[in-house]
């Protein structure tokens, strides 16, 4: 299998607007899933297909198995990309567009034909062989370019976007199929996706972009619990952020004063930020401050708070049983369990609109 | 791009309705020009035919024999002309057709410019623009003779194919090339498997149209071709004065490939060509 590494890896299309691909570092280990996140026009396709070779960087370096890869053509790399819209060559049969990297590689027509219907089998399209593209859904046409990605046994494996066209029900049987080929085939596989949740229930690592530049690399959970930045945070939804001053584990806010042994900053200007679900109502003692109840709302599985405490308003998500234990108007204990804090940097210049909720 | 067929060109549509209506556009476009060949092809076989008769009084094979006979040399002109159209043809489609990718399909400075510059030979009479080129023509050995014919040809036709190439392209996603070299495929192969088929339409009525316009060229040639060159419509204008007879076996055989290439064109015309995107709709 094959180790990808990206270094300073650059391209610019225009010198008149910011780098599409700004200095990206990243070891996409061998044989396992990792997602490209980050919203669109971050720079996820152009990587994609730097790495292809679809495209010439600017600057830096593509590596497999740690040797240059910049100067081999696309079609000799063992890389293969599945464009976001499948793109199927719409005058050719199904089997031809599955066959057509065996049939390039001078493969005979037998063969050809049987590992055609491999592959239909694995992608649970048997019998699909003469049909048109044009005959067929979104989701199968995603299918079948997977299909044809899948039949040359790439060395890394590029979806570009591969859930994005299909609708809800679709998806979750398409990303099982993608985890359960990858898991099989072991193939190093590069996941595009402008979805966290995608990208976390997917991905074996997540590398995150925001504007070009990587923001943070990390496994999945790493981005609800350990954020790098406020804007990190907020991108994955939902955190509570308190600004106030950190020294020696414990975090000084306007609303109080925090036990806070997990920090990003070792002394300095910060802030507090903790997941509404690991807020606790009705909780005193230690790490506990006073607030009053806003609004609450009751959404089956779970129920929403909004708290005011002093001159700040969180959000806390509690078990629905807890829904009629606080009226709006209570003066209630809020609770910050010091292991579920995060103190992070403060980046609420460049982004006041998250400084206060999520 | 929302769908993955829609930037591909040519889905042909398999509607009655519309085929239906397509044959009686053609068959109306066909009438059109069929009808004024019957006056032309009963000169061609009339001795007599005064006004106010409605048919000649008398019939006569006498202009079909000049026709056929070596002495007006319209056998030689016919071949001279093919042969003229086929090159302009040939050269027109190799350099029209990466003129049209490069339009087509990338954005660059001075875009609009060169759209312009393409299309100025279009706009501007073509008898302007030769007398400009003639006497360097003269200077490299190219007037009176087919080469410079055929090259004089190319002001009308390159951004004709240009233009249709341009059009074809701006419908054409140009990731399904990437997809193919991805894929495994070399850039020969891409071109052939890949974008070949795709723009296909377009090339062949590009390439039609391009042999229709060289093939019918009168002052160009007439110029160009300095008397030495003996074209269809060459020899069509000199027994249009003196011999109307000869004139209307000329004129049926001179009109002949229009209709070909109609019938020809006419199955990559349909509404949904991308052809169509480079040429209007008809
Ligand atoms: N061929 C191109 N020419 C110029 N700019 C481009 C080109 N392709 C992409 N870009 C720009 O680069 C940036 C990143 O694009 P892309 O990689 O497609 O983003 P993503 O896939 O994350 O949505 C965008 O600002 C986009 O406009
Ligand atoms: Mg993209």
């Amino acid at each position: 299998m094959t180790q990808v590494t990206l270094s300073g890896l650059t391209k610019i299309f225009d010198q008149k607007n910011p780098p599409a691909v700004d200095n990206l570092d990243l070891e996409i280990e061998s044989g396992k899933l990792t997602a490209l996140l980050g919203p669109s026009g971050c720079g996820k396709t152009t990587t994609m297909k730097m790495i292809a070779g679809l495209l010439r960087p600017t600057s830096g370096d593509i590596l497999f198995d740690g040797d240059s890869i910049l100067s081999i053509k696309p079609e000799e790399r063992g890389a293969v990309m599945v464009f976001q819209n499948y793109l199927l060559f719409p005058y050719m049969t199904i089997a031809d567009n599955i066959g057509f990297g065996l049939k390039m590689r001078k493969v005979n027509k037998k063969e050809i034909k049987s590992r055609v219907q491999d592959m239909l089998d694995l992608v649970q399209l048997p019998g699909f062989e003469e049909r048109k593209p044009n005959q067929l859904s979104g989701g199968q046409q995603q299918r079948i370019a997977l299909a044809r990605a899948l039949i040359v046994q790439p060395n890394v494996l590029l979806l570009d976007e591969p859930l994005s066209n299909l609708d809800a029900h679709l998806r979750d049987e398409m990303r099982v199929l993608i985890r359960r080929i990858q898991t099989e085939m072991g193939i190093t596989t590069v996941f595009v996706t402008h979805d966290q949740e995608e990208a976390v229930v997917l991905a074996d690592k997540v590398a995150l972009l925001f504007d070009g530049r990587l923001q943070q690399f990390d496994a999945p959970d790493s981005f609800y619990d350990t954020p790098n930045t406020v804007e990190i945070a907020t991108f994955f939804g939902g955190t509570n952020f308190i600004p106030g001053y950190y020294l020696d584990g414990t975090i000084t806010t306007d609303i109080g004063v925090f036990d806070a042994p997990h920090s990003l900053v070792p002394e300095g200007n910060a802030v507090l930020s903790i997941r509404p679900e690991a807020v606790d109502l009705g909780e005193g003692g230690e790490n506990s401050v006073s607030g009053t109840v806003l609004s609450h709302v009751y959404a089956g599985r779970y129920a929403r708070f909004q708290i005011r405490i002093g001159d700040i308003e969180i959000e806390a998500v509690t078990e629905p049983g807890q829904v009629k234990l606080f009226a709006d108007g209570d003066n209630i204990p809020v609770k910050f369990d010091p292991d579920k804090i995060w103190v992070l940097g403060t980046d609420t210049e460049k982004h006041p609109s998250a400084a206060y909720t999520g | 791009m929302t769908t993955a067929t829609a930037p591909f060109p040519r889905i042909r549509s398999r509607t009655v309705g519309r085929t239906t209506l397509r044959w009686v556009g053609i068959m109306g476009l066909l009438s059109f020009l069929v009808a004024p060949m019957v006056p032309l092809f009963i000169w061609s076989i009339s001795f007599r035919w005064f006004y106010p008769d409605i048919l000649p009084s008398e019939y006569s094979a006498r202009a079909w024999e000049q026709v056929i006979s070596p002495t007006n040399n319209v056998i030689g002109a016919t071949g001279q002309t093919t042969l003229i159209a086929l090159l302009c043809t040939v050269l027109s489609v190799l350099l029209g057709v990466p003129a049209g990718r490069a339009l087509g399909l990338h954005n660059f400075k001075g875009k609009r410019i060169v759209e312009v510059l393409i299309l100025a030979p279009i706009i501007v009479p073509g008898l302007a623009v030769v007398l400009g080129i003639d006497t360097m023509f003269i200077r490299y050995g190219l007037s009176g003779n087919i080469l410079g014919v055929t090259l004089v040809h190319l002001v009308p036709t390159l951004p004709y194919m240009t233009l249709v190439m341009s059009g074809v392209y701006a419908n054409y996603d140009v990731d399904y090339e990437l997809q193919a070299r991805s894929l495994g495929a070399r850039r020969w192969a891409t071109q052939r498997y890949v974008t070949l088929p795709a723009v296909f339409p377009g090339v062949v009525v590009g390439a039609l149209f391009t042999f229709l316009i060289s093939w019918s060229q009168y002052v160009l040639t007439l110029l160009i071709g300095d008397g030495q060159v003996e074209t269809l419509p060459i020899l069509l204008f000199n027994f249009a004065r003196s011999e109307p007879a000869i004139a209307g076996a000329l004129s049926v055989v001179f009109i002949l490939p229009g209709i070909l290439v109609l019938l020809l064109s006419s199955k990559y015309l349909s509404g949904d060509s991308a052809a169509v995107g480079g040429i209007g709709n008809i």
